[in-house]
C-alpha cells in the first residue's frame, strides 16, 4: 500500500485571533505567529500511518507513506517533523501561498500522483488558514479517482476502503475502491477510527496523533527529501482567485455580566427583547 | 451578460432550506450582472420537489431525475452538473456538507476558480467579487473569480432563506451526462441519520450549545431548557468528541455555521475555532463558572455559575415567564 499524504503549514491555528490586517487591507498579517501543521493534516499523516500498520507494531511500515507541501523553503522543516513521526519520504514543491491556489495545487497533486502512482491520497478536509475546503474534491475530479470527503472513520478492505463520513444530519457510509482521495475529518483520531486489515477490530488508538521520539527525529534528517519547481508540474500556474483586499471582522464587545438567573431572564426579555 | 445556476439540495422529497439562500444569493448576483438565475434538480422522483422549486422566481427549474442519482455521490452528480454549468457565469450552492463536496468537483472539472463558505456579494461596474471568512472568522477576504465560470459556496446563516412567491416557473428536464470511471468504484452503503425532532440548527432562531462541562448530562440538563425556548441543540467539539452528544451538532470553524437572535454557550470556553460558528448571533448568553473563560470576550449577558444549578433556575424562570 502506497499513500500519498497532502501537509500544508499554516500561521498557529490556535493563534489565529491574532492576525492583523493593516490599514490598506492589502495583506493578512501573521508576523509573530508560529507556523505549525494544518491540524487536520496531521490527522491525515496519522490516519496514513495507521492505515500501513499493525496497530500493536507501530514501528513496522506495511507499505510506504509519502508527504508532500507546496511551500517555500521553510517549510522543509514541517515536512521534516513528519518524517520523523513516521512518514517515509517528502517532496517539497516549491512555492509561496500568495502563488497558489486550490485548483493549482490540486493540478500539482495529479502531476505527482502520475509519478508515484499511490494507492490512496489522503489529505485535512481544509486548511485552516484559507477556510476554503477545496483541494481533495478537486484532485478527485482531476484524476477521475472516488473520493470520500470528511472521513470519521476508515476500515480497510481487500481492494479499498470503507468510509464513514460526517455529513448534515448523520454519518453516510460509502465503500471505494482503489486508487482513491480520502479527505479527513476531526474525529478520525479517535481511538477506535482506523483499522488497516493488519490490526485487530479489538485494538484501541490512544486518542489524537502520535508523537515522534527522540532517535526519530535524528533518523528524520536521513530520510530523502525532494525538491521540485511548480512549473515542473503544471503547465498554467496562473491563479484563477485573486484576493483584493482584507478586512477584520466586525468587532464584538464583552457585555454584562448578571447575577442570577432571574436577572438574566429579565435582562433578555426587557433589554435585548429576545423573549 | 451573466446568468446564475443554483445547484438546489433535495432530501426526503422536499428542498432543503439551504436552497433558498443559495437562491438569495442567486437574486443579488442577477442583478449585479443583468441575468436570471436558474435551479437546478438532481435526484429521482422530483416531481414534488420540482413544484417547490418552480416557487422561488427562477427563470427556469431544470430537472435531472434518473434512477442513477438517487443517493447522492459526487462522482455520479458531478459530470451532469458541470455539463450544464457551462452555459452559465455563476454556478452556486450553499456550503453545507453537499455543497462543500460537490461544488468543488465541479469547478475542478470546469477548470473555474472557487470561493467557498462566501458571506456577502459586491458589486462594482457590471463586476462581481465575493467577501468569505478566513483564519476562523478573523480575517475577511474580498475575491474575485478570474475564470469565465465562477463557482461559490454560500454560507446559509448570511443569506436569507429566499420566500416562494406567486409566479411559477417553467420545469425542464435536462439530459444525464455518463459518469466517468471514478463512479465505478464508489458505491453508497448507507445512512445513519441522527433523529432529531429540534428545529435544525441551521435554521433555528434560539441555539443552546453545550460543552465538554455538561458530560454524560447533557441532554439530561440541556433539553428542559431547549423545550421551554423552543430552541436547537448544539454543542463544542469537546463534546461531541467526548460522545457526549451526536457528531452532527458541532458548531463552529469545522462544524455547522450559526447566527440566530440568541445563543446560549453552556460550559464552553470559547477557543477560536468555536467563536468561528456563532460570533454573528445576535445576542450570546454564556453560562461558565470561570469568570476568565474566553467566551466572556464576546457574550452579551454572562452568568458566573456552576450550570449543573444555574441551567435548572433558568429553565424555572422562563416557565414562570411563559405562564
Ligand atoms: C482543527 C480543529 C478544529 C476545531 N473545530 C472546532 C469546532 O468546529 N467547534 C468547536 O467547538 N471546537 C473546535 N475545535 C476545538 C476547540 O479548539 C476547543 O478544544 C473546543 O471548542 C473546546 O470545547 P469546550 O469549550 O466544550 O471545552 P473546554 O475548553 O474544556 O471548556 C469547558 C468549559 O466549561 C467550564 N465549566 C466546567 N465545569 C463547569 C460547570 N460545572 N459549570 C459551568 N462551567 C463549567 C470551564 O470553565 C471551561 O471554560 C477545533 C480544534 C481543532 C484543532
Ligand atoms: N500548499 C499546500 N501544500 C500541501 N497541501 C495542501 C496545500 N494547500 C492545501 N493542501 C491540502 O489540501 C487540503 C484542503 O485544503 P483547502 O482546500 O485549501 O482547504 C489541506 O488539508 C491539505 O492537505
Amino acid at each position: 500500500m502506497k499513500i500519498l499524504v497532502a501537509l500544508k503549514r499554516v500561521a498557529d491555528p490556535d493563534n489565529a485571533n491574532k492576525v492583523k490586517i493593516p490599514a490598506d487591507g492589502s495583506t493578512i498579517d501573521t508576523a509573530g505567529l508560529e507556523f505549525k501543521p494544518n491540524p487536520f493534516d496531521e490527522y491525515a499523516l496519522e490516519t496514513a500511518l495507521r492505515l500501513t500498520e499493525d496497530g500493536t507494531k507501530p514501528k513496522v511500515r506495511d507499505g510506504e507513506v509519502i508527504v508532500v507541501t507546496f511551500g517555500p523553503a521553510d517549510t522543509e522543516s514541517t515536512l521534516r517533523a513528519a518524517l520523523a513521526t513516521g512518514a517515509d519520504r517528502a517532496i517539497r514543491v516549491d512555492a509561496n501561498d500568495d502563488q497558489l491556489d486550490g485548483l493549482l495545487v490540486a493540478k500539482g497533486l495529479k502531476t505527482l500522483v502520475a509519478e508515484e502512482k499511490p494507492d490512496i491520497v489522503l489529505m485535512g478536509k481544509q486548511a485552516v488558514d484559507g477556510d476554503t475546503n477545496q483541494v481533495g474534491q478537486a484532485l478527485a475530479e482531476l484524476l477521475d479517482w472516488p473520493m470520500a470527503t470528511f472521513a470519521a472513520t476508515i476500515e480497510e478492505q481487500e481492494d479499498g476502503l470503507v468510509v464513514g463520513r460526517e455529513v448534515d444530519g448523520g454519518v453516510l457510509e460509502l465503500s471505494i475502491k482503489y486508487p482513491a482521495v480520502v479527505t479527513v475529518d476531526l474525529r478520525i483520531v479517535s481511538p477506535s477510527s482506523v483499522y488497516s486489515t493488519k490490526t485487530d477490530r479489538s485494538f484501541k488508538y490512544n486518542e489524537g496523533v502520535r508523537f515522534s521520539p527522540l532517535p526519530a527525529i535524528m533518523q528524520a534528517r536521513r530520510k530523502p527529501l525532494d525538491t521540485k519547481s511548480l512549473a515542473d508540474l503544471v503547465d498554467d500556474t496562473g491563479l484563477k482567485i485573486n484576493y483584493l483586499r482584507f478586512e477584520a471582522p466586525p468587532a464584538r464587545l464583552a457585555g454584562v455580566k448578571v447575577a442570577d438567573a432571574a436577572e438574566l431572564v429579565d435582562k433578555l426579555k426587557n433589554e435585548a427583547k429576545v423573549l | 451578460m451573466g446568468n446564475i445556476l443554483v445547484v438546489a439540495e433535495f432530501g426526503e422529497g422536499k428542498l432543503k432550506r439551504t436552497t433558498h439562500s443559495a437562491v438569495t444569493f442567486a437574486k443579488q448576483a442577477a442583478e449585479a450582472l443583468g441575468g436570471t438565475y436558474s435551479l437546478l434538480l438532481l435526484g429521482s422522483g422530483l416531481d414534488a420537489a420540482a413544484q417547490e422549486a418552480a416557487k422561488l422566481g427562477a427563470d427556469k427549474v431544470l430537472v435531472a431525475d434518473d434512477d442513477s442519482l438517487g443517493q447522492y455521490l459526487a462522482e455520479t452528480y458531478a459530470p451532469t452538473v458541470a455539463a450544464i454549468a457551462k452555459d452559465y457565469a455563476v454556478v452556486v450552492a450553499a456550503a453545507s456538507a453537499y455543497g462543500k463536496d460537490l461544488l468543488p468537483r465541479i469547478a475542478a472539472r470546469t477548470d473555474a476558480g472557487y470561493a467557498a463558505d462566501i458571506t456577502e456579494i459586491l458589486s462594482e461596474g457590471g463586476k462581481i467579487s465575493f467577501k468569505r471568512p478566513m483564519y476562523a472568522g478573523n480575517a475577511f477576504g474580498v475575491c474575485e473569480i478570474t475564470s469565465a465560470l465562477q463557482v461559490v459556496t454560500v454560507r446559509q446563516s448570511a443569506f436569507a432563506a429566499a420566500e416562494p412567491g406567486d409566479s411559477t416557473s417553467a420545469v425542464e428536464a435536462v439530459a444525464i451526462a455518463g459518469a466517468g470511471e471514478a463512479a465505478g468504484r464508489v458505491k453508497w452503503q448507507k445512512f445513519d441519520q441522527v433523529k432529531n425532532t429540534r428545529p435544525e440548527l441551521t435554521e433555528a432562531s434560539v441555539v443552546i450549545s453545550g460543552g465538554r462541562a455538561l458530560k454524560e448530562k447533557f441532554y439530561e440538563v440541556l433539553d428542559p431548557l431547549a423545550d421551554v425556548l423552543g430552541a436547537a441543540i448544539g454543542a463544542s467539539r469537546a463534546a461531541c468528541d467526548a460522545g457526549y452528544c451526536a457528531p452532527d451538532l458541532q458548531v463552529g470553524q469545522t462544524g455547522k455555521v450559526v447566527a440566530p437572535d440568541l445563543y446560549f454557550a453552556i460550559g464552553i470556553s470559547g477557543a477560536i475555532q468555536h467563536l468561528a460558528g456563532m460570533k454573528s448571533s445576535k445576542v450570546i448568553v454564556s453560562i461558565n463558572k470561570d469568570p476568565e473563560a474566553p467566551i466572556y470576550q464576546i457574550t452579551d449577558y454572562g452568568l458566573v455559575a456552576d450550570l449543573f444549578k444555574a441551567v435548572p433556575e433558568l429553565v424555572e424562570q422562563l416557565k414562570t415567564l411563559d405562564s
